[in-house]
């Protein structure tokens, strides 16, 4: 016999999914008026009906949440505005095992990676913003920095409450109130979130969540009595909100695409590299806006790269998000599984290289092998596009300068890393990647208190850290203010 | 003697061979190892795990208090480590000080352990610090009374001094005595060569030496058989395996006290260096009191309840 | 005896370091505020921001890489150079706006301080915006500010110098390069600062400056893909709308300002935020 892992199924008892679910709006759950289904995408089966926002639900929201800033939000001393953050942090991690087994079904990623990374990573981003509550006049944005208002906050599928988080916790520590809209595809946990806010006794209005597609984030960012637009998301929608607010005076933050570059240089730790080429691209199904995407291979350790990935692939556990022993999931609707189809043909027709280790995905649900692509150029639609899969794209270079350029030849800049054991090259990279987040001999790490965003076409504004919290504040006294 | 073709023999060449080699990222290594740590092994799996650690355990007792009576009563439980269950194999070797190897081989033989090899810890272990005629004349006695397994440690002060080349000489010596008699293995204390690069580094020299395991530790240094030391060392025998088409065997020693640490090792083997290497041939662990929690993890798994200590020898 | 006849300056551009007139040839009349015929300054076209746009980009990499304290001595120098020409300033703006000389000596001084100011401020910027971050893990974490690009300024129609002093100084504290759009009324200072800019070691391509009519000029501005951020400080609020809706489509950051603030330069300043591992 040999030594196969036999089935390490997580519980979904700790969860109590209901049939049917409205919207959060004024601290109280209301019912909505059309639904439709929230599915597991491992395995198809419909979870719950989810309520789709229309104008007065929308409307609705805004109102209390204008309501809650100012009766009582914008008036409460951050001190105490402080504690209600550590409460939700405390009862995130109080239930956190229900988060994840939510996380997980609603959205496909594997149990370990939402008990281990988003559920933990969301509980200590409600904690790290608490602190900053009463502390906001050393932030450097001037003296007196003021909220600025309701915020609309539309939010991703790939990473449900991390998201949720570290668009809720900036906006709530700094004096805003919420309207918060989570994907059209993961609204559970945003729902569950809001039990907690109830639990944390949080008053009625300052967070308001309404579910919905895309005519339901449409109607937040287009409504006169929103001050503040945060979006995460695709950079094309990026675009549209941007072009929406023009003529307004609301403030605006965007976390949109990337094409990240992940450059190996000749000298890197082998093994390491080739666990941070993994973490960089199938992390998550690779449904990650940061994801090194471009794999950059100095020509003279590409081919033992390569073969040491390929090996390293073939250990990749895909299957049932539930099992412990996962390592990728569930692609997360159908209609991303056919986009990544879609370009992965297009990759085969451009004459790249295609290979995935033999794996056997299961009849039900969307799945896609991961998949590496070699013989790939800058001129491939496959190194430009954001596939936002399990896709890798591999390119090679001969020196650091082209290596610079190629990773910096592309109208994003959200992330990159770095592989190699010379320090002073390493910092050199590290200077001329035009990106926001830079990852040295590791890849995909996030923590509150370090600032996310990116360049160009990647976005506006930074997540997290003390950079984080000039999106949602406004410099009273501005002469002094340095951020 | 050929070294595989990697090495002449020379100093120059084997320095031309090390350097060949990549870094090795202490906080990736660290990462890997802990994520391989989460994988959860239950049912069949677990069951098939626990058989297959038990057959790996290297039985170990290396005390100055050590007599022939403790030893023979380790042989025993070495043969049949559970008296009340004989579907329980017996374990991968005995491991004692070279004094000992005699009383082992003795008493293993009379009592239906044939099959079990006597390990003996060798060169001035653990410390290494004698002269290399003493180092051969110890291992060369252990031999003689019944050796089959050499764990030899390698001089460490040498390799931190940069005398590489000795530090191979000396395995190049000792691997000539063992002959075809026996197995040896080479042992690092990875807790005195601190660095996971060292560990690398100490791993090709020995592979290319000629050492059939390499091995973390003496138990006598901490700390010892971590994860990320054992991942570092399972990866460089699957890389010289792809160099050179040979299976050098890993020995983790010290540290691993119960079910769980033996399943994560199971786990870093099946996951870096495949499932060739999940047998006694090619992967012991050294341990003394693991076999004991792998025997009441056996009962708990076959009767449905928790094991008590009472009901495993103390030996 | 004949009257001795003035030798009279011709306006032209500044672009990539070399003063050449508007490729398509165009001019307007300048005016003093009495109405009376002053220059006639150059009307550029969208060719020649093109031009411009092109000599900003190929100085970024350099002017971003130059040291902080190598970019204040540059900005410092500056102030230097105008500090002579104070009274040919003075006179200019006078002229145009027609201004008493207290107070055009006053915006000359001013805008020399704030030349000044900035100076001081491209090697401090850094580590009041930067950031060492405690992430949880073995990882050594920070943030600095780095420059955005290529910048278009519209400097305002008033004060002339001053205001496009506001405009550049603070864009390329943080190692951008600009093309500005100087007053339309009163573009005379702007193009002499040019000529204080070519005696100043300032390498050629960092500033760049435009005369020509900004509702013509902006909206092309704003749709240039090879243009990360714009200052429309100086712009109407009526276009600002229709400048940002163009901007859009490569997600420019678009601010305006009043006056000389600090948070003029992080404003186009990108956080960069670097993450190594710490092991042994």
């Amino acid at each position: 016999m040999s030594f196969e892992y036999a089935p390490a199924p997580e519980s979904r008892a700790i969860t109590n999914i209901k049939p049917k679910y409205g919207h959060f709006i004024g601290g109280k759950f209301v019912a909505g008026s059309k639904h439709f289904p929230t599915i597991n995408p491992a395995t198809e089966e419909i979870l719950s009906q989810i309520a789709l926002a229309g104008k007065s639900d929308v409307d609705a929201a805004v109102k209390a949440a204008r309501k809650a800033y100012n009766s009582t939000w914008s008036k409460m001393p951050g001190k105490e505005r402080g504690k209600y953050l550590f409460r939700i942090a405390r009862i995130l991690q109080e239930r956190a095992r229900e988060f994840a087994v939510l996380e997980t079904l609603d959205n496909g990623k594997p149990i370990r990676e939402s008990r281990d990374t988003d559920i933990p990573l969301a509980a200590a981003h409600f904690f790290y913003h608490a602190g900053w509550a009463d502390k906001l006049e050393y932030a450097g944005l001037g003296s007196s920095p003021k909220p600025l208002g309701v915020a609309g906050q539309i939010i991703p599928w790939n990473f449900p409450l991390l998201m949720l988080a570290w668009k809720v916790a900036p906006a709530l520590a700094t004096g805003n109130t919420v309207v918060l809209k989570p994907a059209e595809s993961t609204s559970l946990t945003a729902l569950l979130f809001a039990e907690v806010c109830q639990q944390a006794e949080l008053p009625a209005g300052v967070v308001n969540i309404v579910t919905g597609d895309g005519s339901t984030g449409a109607l937040i960012v287009n409504h006169p009595g929103i001050d503040k637009i945060a979006f995460t998301g695709s950079t094309e929608v990026g675009k549209i909100i941007a072009r929406s607010v023009a003529p307004t005076k609301k403030s605006v933050t965007l976390e949109l695409g990337g094409k990240g570059a992940n450059i190996v240089f000749e000298d890197a730790a082998i093994d390491e590299t080739v666990e941070g080429i993994i973490d960089g691209i199938f992390f998550n199904q690779g449904h990650v806006c940061c994801a090194g995407s471009r794999l950059l291979l100095q020509e003279n350790i590409a081919e033992e790269v390569l073969h040491k990935l390929k090996k390293r692939m073939e250990k990749i556990r895909v299957g049932d998000p539930m099992d412990k022993n996962t390592d990728v999931g569930a692609i997360n609707s159908k209609e991303q599984l056919a986009k990544i189809v879609e370009l992965a043909k297009v990759g085969d027709a451009e004459g790249g290289q295609r290979w995935s280790p033999a794996c056997e995905l299961p009849k039900k649900g969307y799945w896609f092998a991961p998949t590496i692509f070699t013989g790939v150029t800058s001129a491939h639609r496959i190194a430009r596009e954001e596939i936002f899969g399990p896709v890798l794209s591999v390119l090679t270079f001969r020196t650091p300068q082209e290596a610079i350029e190629k990773a910096n030849n592309t109208p994003f800049g959200l992330s990159a890393g770095i592989w190699g054991e010379k320090g002073s090259r390493t910092l050199w990279a590290a200077q001329q990647l035009r990106a926001g987040v830079i990852w040295t001999n590791s890849f995909n790490k996030f923590d509150p208190t370090s600032p996310f965003g990116g360049y160009k076409e990647s976005g506006w504004g930074r997540e997290g850290g003390r950079h984080g919290l000039a999106a949602y504040l406004k410099s009273v006294s501005n002469e002094k203010g340095v951020m | 003697m050929n070294f595989y073709g990697l090495v002449d023999g020379s100093e120059a060449s084997l320095k031309t061979y090390l350097s060949k080699l990549s870094g090795v990222d202490q906080v990736g290594a660290n990462a890997r190892a802990a994520m391989l740590a989460t994988r959860s092994i239950k049912t069949t799996s677990k069951r098939w795990a626990i058989d297959t650690a038990i057959s790996m355990v290297d039985l170990t007792t290396l005390e100055g208090a050590d007599t022939v009576g403790k030893v023979q009563a380790l042989c025993t439980k070495a043969v049949r480590p559970d008296p009340t269950d004989s579907s329980v194999p017996s374990v991968g070797a005995i491991c004692v000080y070279n004094d000992m190897v005699g009383v082992a081989r003795k008493h293993l033989d009379l009592i239906g352990g044939k099959h079990v090899p006597v390990a003996a810890v060798s060169t001035a272990f653990p410390s290494g610090r004698a002269s290399i005629e003493v180092k051969v004349l110890d291992t060369q006695d252990a031999i003689n009374a019944g050796a089959s397994e050499i764990d030899m440690v390698i001089d460490r002060g040498a390799f931190l001094e940069g005398r590489l080349i000795d530090v191979f000489n000396e395995i190049v010596t000792i691997r000539q005595v063992c002959g075809d008699k026996a197995h040896l293995k080479v042992i690092f204390e990875t807790g005195e060569l601190v660095t996971y690069d060292n560990v690398r580094k100490a791993s090709f020299l020995a592979m290319a030496a000629g050492a059939d395991f390499i091995k973390t530790s003496t138990g006598k240094v901490a700390p010892a058989a971590t994860a990320p030391v054992v991942l570092v060392m399972l990866e460089a025998v699957r890389d010289f395996y792809e160099m050179t088409q040979k299976r050098i065997g890993v020995k983790p020693a010290g540290g691993i006290r119960n079910t769980k640490d033996a399943i994560k090792q199971l786990v870093l083997v099946k996951e870096t260096a495949g499932e060739e290497w999940l047998n006694s041939k090619l992967f012991r662990i050294g341990a003394s009191a693991l076999l004991n929690d792998l025997l009441m993890q056996r009962m708990k798994m076959d009767n449905g309840y928790y094991a008590s200590p009472t009901y495993v020898s103390v030996d | 005896m004949s009257e001795r006849i003035d030798v009279k300056k011709t306006y032209k551009l500044f672009i990539n370091g070399a003063f050449p007139r508007s490729e398509s040839g165009r001019t307007y009349e300048v005016k003093t505020s009495k109405g009376a015929f002053l220059a006639n300054a150059c009307q550029s076209s969208r060719k020649d921001l093109r031009e411009a746009v092109v000599a900003a980009r190929a100085a970024h990499n350099g002017w971003s890489k130059a040291t902080a304290y190598n970019r204040g001595q540059i900005l410092y120098r500056i102030a230097e150079m105008l500090q002579a020409r104070t009274g040919e300033f003075v006179q200019e703006i006078m002229i145009t706006t027609g201004v008493t000389k207290v107070k055009a000596e006053k915006e000359v001084l001013q805008a020399i301080d704030t030349l000044v100011w900035y100076a001081g401020w491209s090697d401090k910027i850094s580590s009041l915006t930067g950031a060492n971050n405690p992430v949880a893990g073995p990882f050594y974490n920070f943030t600095i500010p780095e420059s955005m690009g290529v910048v278009a300024a519209v400097a305002p129609e008033n004060p002339s110098l001053l205001g496009l002093i506001e405009s550049i100084a603070p864009v390329i504290t943080s190692g951008n390069t600009v093309i500005v759009l100087a007053s339309t009324k009163a573009p005379l200072s702007a193009m002499s600062f040019a000529e204080v800019l070519a005696t100043s070691d300032l390498p050629a391509g960092v500033i760049n400056v435009l005369t020509g009519k900004k509702d013509e000029i902006a909206p092309w501005m704003a749709s240039h893909m090879d243009i990360d951020a714009m200052d429309i400080s100086g712009l109407s609020s009526k276009l600002t709308s229709e400048i940002k809706v163009a901007g859009a489509e490569n997600l420019k950051r678009i601010y305006s300002f009043k006056g000389a603030t600090a948070a003029r330069i992080t404003a186009f300043a990108e956080s960069k935020t670097i993450w190594h591992t710490i092991g042994v």
